[in-house]
């Protein structure tokens, strides 16, 4: 199947339309919560809890036996907490860092998971082998009441999200000062905390545990560098996280053997990167550009100022000198001086140079303002 | 005990031992998450070795995946230096990428691959003893245990040759950088044994629960001691003993050997946050409840000390003046009687000569935050220990 044929089909194709509904709906809801983890520096608490997940599933499918999704999910949402709140916990209590706290509870979590998955896939009652789609997600096994849940879940985000936008904003950027507003920090916290939570679980059955983290981050890392408000970035990240959901869900789709997660990620990875190199503010390319930008007319400054040191020693201040008085000051080019001329600094003519009355002017200034920022 | 079930608690405890190493450093240099990130990022690496050797225990393989370890560690630093996101965030995306690269190559080549990702994962430690090396027909030992073996080995040399290099740059990198020590050559020197020790161990216990082993016992011996040589000989304990009784856990459960090694290091952990003497939870939550106390108790003096009428040193007062509940009021007053820093005349307190001094001593303490005012009072109170 071509890509072409593919977008021609979303729209009628039950299967693809559900799919790509998922995975939008999905890629929209971590995009906008992955920004407030990316900013509260905890970027890799969606990896934990993704992988804390792992064992409310099967603990779950143990103790119900069944495989409705919305029950295992219920599984990896209070396991997805427990895991969440201890590694609060052990940050908040011990003198453990929150590296290591991540790193322990997403490795012994996921760990206690696949004892427990090992422990299910030996015992007699067969119907274990969905659990495995977890671990790596497989969107094909999204059902249109699957898609459903996920955008019933993602329109209560928002209105909490809506109404609580001014305490969260808040929070995010000055908890201390929230705390002397007299605001629930701890409320607000656990809240925010929550919904982290619940975008992962949301997403386990379609990306999987191992690659959550990604969804969470990377369309929040591309709009970061976009903007500098919340508001936009917010919903920047839920657009590109659609996005990336839609053409990775479109590109594995036309081809045989990609599953769906790991293009989704590399779609999105590939947004990180483009933002990363093309932001207008913040990018690279732009970033170097303005760079040697500095560096040339730094260049043309030190010129300029040379001459002026030369110039204010002449009654004359457009006395005419030779360039090869220059010389010592190895700055220059034949190119340099050009500018210089175009910028009415300094007229050539020939092998001789002379300072303008305008030119002659920046330089003093150029002294002076370099004077006035050391007092201050 | 068969001896294919002896080799492979071997072989489990050998990769224990060799991860324990290294992330010990990795714990006490905030950088854990490394080790979470190489054990992902390590797939696309195996997996190109793999189309190029067909050999999953291949010295070119093990290098390979190494290689694309270190690649995620120079990219993390390389977009963290930009500037444009946190450490953490450049983690989260570099390691992710690298690893769908991995799962669609092999997912692209699943004809030619007999590599199964649950297995890069998870790792199976069970068929570890049958794939055995052979050399001129002789029968060595299980290959794994040859290469886990020579990692440990080159891991140890490399420990004892720059220990103090290592002790010093991690507790204080200015310091080790003032004395020449090159902070470069150690990162990279220590971030390549933790790549090299993840891949060697991924066929042993899964690239991801060789987190577990790096992370869980450093983290342990961590909350038990200060002392890192008592941290590292601890930690390769706490490993040791959860590959031991793990793989005997497993065979009572006839479950994955990795996941229940991760259990007991779970339940070892869990163990020891709860109950660790001086850092565990439960004892940092009784010292906070007796600094509450004795912060009451001091506020409860200074009272006293401040007021001579009869009506504000009495009894029924406490309650509504400095506005306690009756418990927390009562088991104040009950400390400072035991005390002997007030005595109680009808209903009414007030305080002792000893109550009087200590309240003195407490504000001097107070105004100038000297120590040496309060050596004597160490004795009683939590308050003036830390």
């Amino acid at each position: 199947m071509e890509l072409k044929e593919y977008f021609s089909l979303v729209f009628t194709d039950y299967t693809l339309r559900t799919i790509t509904l998922g995975t939008a709906i999905l890629g929209a809801i971590c995009g906008m919560l992955g920004s407030f983890a990316v900013l509260r520096k905890q970027s890799l608490l969606g990896d934990a809890i993704s992988h804390a997940a792992l064992p409310g599933i099967a603990i779950a499918f143990l103790i119900t036996g069944t495989k409705e999704t919305n029950i295992l999910l219920l599984g990896a949402l209070i396991s997805g907490l427990i895991g969440a709140f201890w590694i609060r916990g052990i940050t908040r209590n011990t003198h453990l860092k929150s590296d290591t706290a991540l790193g322990l509870i997403l490795s012994l979590f996921f760990g206690f998971g696949m004892l427990l998955l090992t422990f299910i896939q030996k015992q007699p009652n067969a119907n274990q082998s969905g659990l495995d789609k977890f671990l790596f997600g497989q969107a094909a096994t999204l059902l249109a009441r699957d898609v459903w849940f996920m955008a019933i879940v993602t329109g209560i985000c928002l209105i909490i999200l809506i109404l609580f936008w001014k305490e969260f904003k808040l929070l995010l950027f000055d908890a201390d000062y929230t705390k002397t507003l007299g605001f629930n920090t701890k409320f607000i916290d656990i809240l925010i905390t929550s919904f982290i939570v619940l975008a992962i679980v949301l997403g386990l059955q379609t990306v999987g545990v191992v690659l959550m983290s990604a969804m969470l981050l990377a369309p929040a890392a591309a709009a970061r560098q976009w903007t500098n408000s919340l508001s936009v970035m917010v919903i920047l990240a839920a657009f590109f996280g659609a996005f990336a959901g839609v053409v990775g869900t479109g590109i594995s789709a036309s081809q045989d053997n990609l599953s769906t997660g790991p293009v989704i990620v590399l779609v999105a990875a590939v947004f990180v990167i483009f933002s990363f190199i093309f932001s207008p503010s913040r990018g690279l390319l732009f970033r170097q550009i303005r760079f040697i930008q500095n560096r040339k007319d730094l260049q043309l400054h030190k010129t300029l100022a040379f001459m002026y040191d030369i110039a204010k020693t002449h009654e004359d201040k457009s006395h005419p000198h030779a360039i090869k008085i220059l010389n010592n000051f190895h700055g220059f080019t034949r190119k340099s001086l050009q500018k210089l001329e175009s910028k009415n600094y300094i007229e050539l003519d020939g092998q001789m140079w002379s300072m303008t009355q305008n030119g002659y002017h920046f330089a003093a200034n150029l002294y002076n303002q370099q004077i006035n920022t050391n007092n201050d | 005990m068969t001896s294919a079930q002896l080799e492979i608690q071997l072989i489990a405890s050998i990769v224990a031992i060799a991860c324990a190493i290294p992330g010990t450093f990795l714990v006490l240099r905030k950088m854990a998450l490394i080790s979470d990130a190489i054990s992902h990022s390590i797939l696309p690496g195996l997996v190109i070795g793999f189309f190029i050797t067909h050999d999953l225990s291949s010295p070119l393989l093990i290098v390979l995946a190494a290689l694309s370890g270190l690649v995620t560690v120079i990219l993390v630093e390389f977009i963290q230096k930009t500037g444009l996101v946190k450490e953490d965030t450049a983690i989260g995306l570099v390691f992710p990428a690298l690893f769908s690269i991995g799962i669609i190559l092999i997912a692209k080549n699943a004809n030619d691959v007999h590599l199964d990702v649950d297995a890069v994962l998870l790792g199976e430690l069970a068929f570890a003893p049958f794939d055995r090396l052979l050399v001129n027909g002789a029968d060595l030992g299980p290959k794994s245990l040859w290469i886990i073996g020579s990692i440990l080995a080159i891991t140890v040399t490399l420990l004892m040759a720059f220990f103090k290099e290592l002790k010093v740059s991690t507790f204080d990198a200015g310091l080790a950088t003032a004395l020449g020590f090159s902070p470069a050559v150690l990162h990279y020197g220590l971030m390549s044994v933790a790549s090299v020790t993840t891949v060697g161990a991924f066929d042993a216990v899964g690239a991801i629960l060789v987190v577990a082993l790096m992370i869980a016992p450093a983290a342990t011996a961590y909350l038990l001691t200060n002392d890192l040589k008592k941290m590292l000989v601890l930690s390769i304990g706490f490993g040791v003993l959860s590959a031991i009784s793990g793989y005997w856990l497993a065979h009572w459960l006839d479950a994955s050997i990795s996941g229940s090694m991760t259990s007991i290091l779970g339940v070892l952990f869990l163990l020891v946050y709860l109950f660790a003497p001086s850092r565990g939870l439960l004892s940092v939550l009784y010292r906070n409840k007796q600094q509450r106390i004795e912060v009451s108790l001091l506020t409860f003096l200074l009272h006293l000390n401040n007021h001579s009428e009869e009506e504000e040193r009495h009894i029924n007062h406490l309650n509504e003046h400095i506005n306690w509940q009756k418990v927390r009021s009562k088991s104040v007053v009950d400390l400072a009687l035991k005390n002997n820093m007030i005595t109680i005349d009808n209903n009414v307190i007030s305080l002792t000569d000893k109550g009087t001094s200590f309240t003195n001593k407490a504000i001097d303490y107070i105004i100038t935050n000297d120590d040496t005012e309060i050596e004597s009072m160490k004795e009683d109170f939590f308050l003036f220990r830390g």
